[in-house]
């Protein structure tokens, strides 16, 4: 019906100037000033009523045009693209009209023209944006496992243009959640790791209490052996404090710029004089002229410490710890090699394990905690890295870091030398 | 895709695709749970994973129907030929992997009666590889992205080493005390439900690789699951 009276319309300005050039030619031309009055009459008639309804008909006529996005005002356009809320625009089809920045953050690019069940799988929003294309507005909490578990409220809605749009938004509740979980695990750990060093130090103290009170050579050596385990726990509390605080951040991107040789000399300097104890020699090579990586100073720092001080621990005793720095790919990687027995192939890929220990007995002796590379692969995930381990028993392994780099965007920064590079 | 003369013809092809995508979800959602349900010994999500199935199974029936249709009246050449045929194989292979999920789903309701097992924190990452697998599998079958289809595909090996060093560690905890031989076992099939995930992803992963490129990949697949050789000498403790 609306499209009809539109077509009417098209010819209306044509109508209305023939009755105008019709009245005056008939008043100059002579048939009377009856005639000429009733064309000139006709005319207005057109022009008042064509004028006053133009409006509203010529909105019809707008929304009837492929994109119902069209008729947004560009500054509408913008704002919804700067939102710090993920928005997703769905045409009929369910095919994508629209994705603002957050939402291309959380889905990834090339969304356009796409169907929904293309990029955003998950059966509850789909049930969502289907139920809201019914007319029935919906909100619903779904989670995105993997890689880094998130977890979102959704709402979807319909909004009545013609042809009418579904909106999706998301509300991000993964701070939220992972607290309730960390915290969950946090205790869960301490207290079950805790106990066994816990259940030591009493044990002793019950022992120094009773028959070794005047016993001076036992009660130096338990003292010693309490201050062993009372460090341990120490490291114990320090990484699982680390590991929750990292895994708190793990599904925030990291934004500094960072030059990653001089993040692994600064982590190996720290660690010189514990191999020096082992008569062990630390050396860094790295390649000319990398690009920085995108990542966070001291998580980074502390990533190359435990690969280092891993490297120490296990390697051969006077034997090297290389690293290596270099660029492969667009990405710049740091590899940390040493000499010591290797790792068998079964036991690489639960390496980074929270607990999990190769060898029990022997990580209990260095004072391993069990949580060194599980620190390190949470660090390696939020920085969107790789790790690669690789191992032949009896040749040493080789951990290998993976980061993205830095695009040159804005002019690197020129590479602050590290005090401590002279060191090496 | 390139354009079809009958346009028709290329929205029934990417109606077909989307329908694998929305059954792709339905499997990862069920297998979510399932492993949600290991992990943090939740019944309820167990119950969800046991129930998830049905609809799986009624979208695989509409897509094999809608790929026979459109094999029937239209005839495809070339990749439209290849993506039915990746439609139909996907389809397939979703359907186990929602089996598999609802029997690791049913076991997890019975561990989840037995007191706690730090295993299952184990098997739970282990899942969470697979998880992954199965993530990057669906996303390059929707973006047709063979260098993706490839890395999953080089990347079951990692799968196969946890499920390999699971293993062993369940073998020796029976002998040690042949009362958790009972939970043992239930231990033991969800991890090697797991492993059977991710050897699907593979299968996913070539048939995507091949709806791409029209080549396929090489017929050895990575494969480091030893387990049916392995043995664990039985010693009798003092």
């Amino acid at each position: 019906m609306l499209e009809s009276f539109a077509r009417l319309r098209a010819i209306a300005w044509p109508l209305m100037i023939g009755a105008i050039a019709g009245g005056a030619v008939v008043l100059f031309a002579g048939p009377g000033l009856f005639w000429a009055l009733l064309a000139l009459g006709l005319a207005a008639m057109l022009i008042v009523h064509f004028v006053s309804f133009q409006e509203p008909i010529l909105r019809a006529q707008e929304q009837t045009v492929d994109d119902p996005l069209a008729s947004l005002p560009p500054m509408t356009r913008v704002l919804l693209d700067q939102l710090p809320i993920p928005v997703m625009l769905l045409d009929d089809d369910e095919r994508v009209l629209f994705v603002n920045r957050s939402m291309r953050d959380v889905l990834g690019p090339g969304l356009d023209r796409k169907r929904a069940s293309s990029v955003l799988r998950n059966p509850t929003v789909l049930a969502a944006i289907a139920e809201a294309r019914r007319g029935f507005a919906t909100n619903v909490p779904f989670s995105l496992p993997v890689p880094i578990e998130r977890y979102y409220q959704a709402y979807a809605a319909r909004i009545s243009l013609s042809p009418s749009v579904t909106a999706l938004l998301l509300h991000d509740l993964t701070v939220v959640k992972r607290s309730e979980q960390l915290r969950a695990d946090f205790i869960a750990n301490a207290s079950h790791e805790l106990r066994t060093p816990l259940a030591a130090v009493s044990g002793f103290i019950e022992t120094l209490r009773g028959h070794a009170r005047q016993d001076e050579v036992a009660r130096d050596q338990f003292l010693d052996i309490m201050a062993v385990e009372a460090a341990r726990m120490r490291r114990l509390i320090d990484d699982l404090l680390s590991l929750s605080r990292i895994e708190m951040n793990e599904h925030v991107k990291p934004e500094g710029r960072i030059e990653l040789e001089g993040v692994v000399r600064q982590a190996a300097a720290a660690l010189k004089p514990l191999a020096a104890q082992d008569g062990m020699v630390v050396t860094v090579k790295a390649e000319p002229e990398l690009p920085p990586v995108i990542g966070q100073q001291d998580e980074l720092v502390q990533l190359f410490q435990n690969l280092v001080h891993n490297a120490i621990k296990y390697g051969r005793e006077k034997g090297k710890v290389e690293i290596r720095v270099g660029q492969a790919d667009g990405q710049v990687f740091a590899a940390v090699h040493d000499d010591g027995e290797g790792i068998a192939a079964n036991a690489i890929p639960r390496l980074t394990e929270r607990f999990y220990r190769v060898d029990v007995k022997r990580s209990r002796e260095k004072g391993g905690t069990g949580l060194g590379l599980a620190i390190v692969k949470h660090i390696i995930s939020r920085h969107q890295g790789r790790l690669a381990i690789e191992s032949r028993l009896g040749e040493g392994s080789t951990f290998t870091v993976f980061l993205p780099a830095a695009r040159p965007e804005t002019p690197p920064k020129p590479a602050v030398p590290e005090p401590v590079t002279e060191m090496l | 895709m390139t354009e079809h003369t009958v346009k028709s013809f290329g929205e029934q092809l990417e109606a077909l695709s989307a329908l694998v995508a929305q059954m792709g979800g339905l499997a990862e959602a069920q297998f979510a749970s399932a492993i949600e349900a290991i992990a943090r010994r939740d019944s309820v999500a167990a119950e969800r994973a046991v129930g998830g199935d049905s609809r799986i199974d009624e979208i695989q029936q509409e897509i094999e129907d809608r790929a026979l249709k459109l094999l029937a009246l239209r005839q495809p050449m070339a990749v439209d030929l290849r993506e039915t045929l990746a439609a139909i194989k996907t389809a397939g292979e979703l359907e186990r992997i929602g089996d598999l999920a609802k029997n690791i789903a049913k076991r997890a309701l019975v561990l989840n009666r037995e007191p706690p097992i730090r295993l299952t924190q184990s098997l739970a990452r282990m899942g969470k590889a697979a998880q992954n697998q199965l993530k990057q599998v669906l996303d390059s079958f929707t973006s047709r992205n063979a260098e993706e289809a490839e890395a999953v595909w080089n990347r079951d090996g990692e799968i196969d080493e946890i499920y390999n060093s699971l293993f062993r560690e369940l073998l020796t905890y029976m002998m040690e005390d042949p009362r958790t031989i009972g939970l043992c076992t239930h231990l033991l099939f969800v991890a090697k439900n797991i492993e059977r995930c991710g050897d699907h992803c593979t299968n996913i992963a070539e048939v995507v690789y091949h709806m791409v490129r029209a080549g396929h990949l090489a017929a050895n697949r990575p494969k480091a699951d030893t387990t049916s050789e392995t043995s664990v000498p039985y010693e009798t403790h003092a």
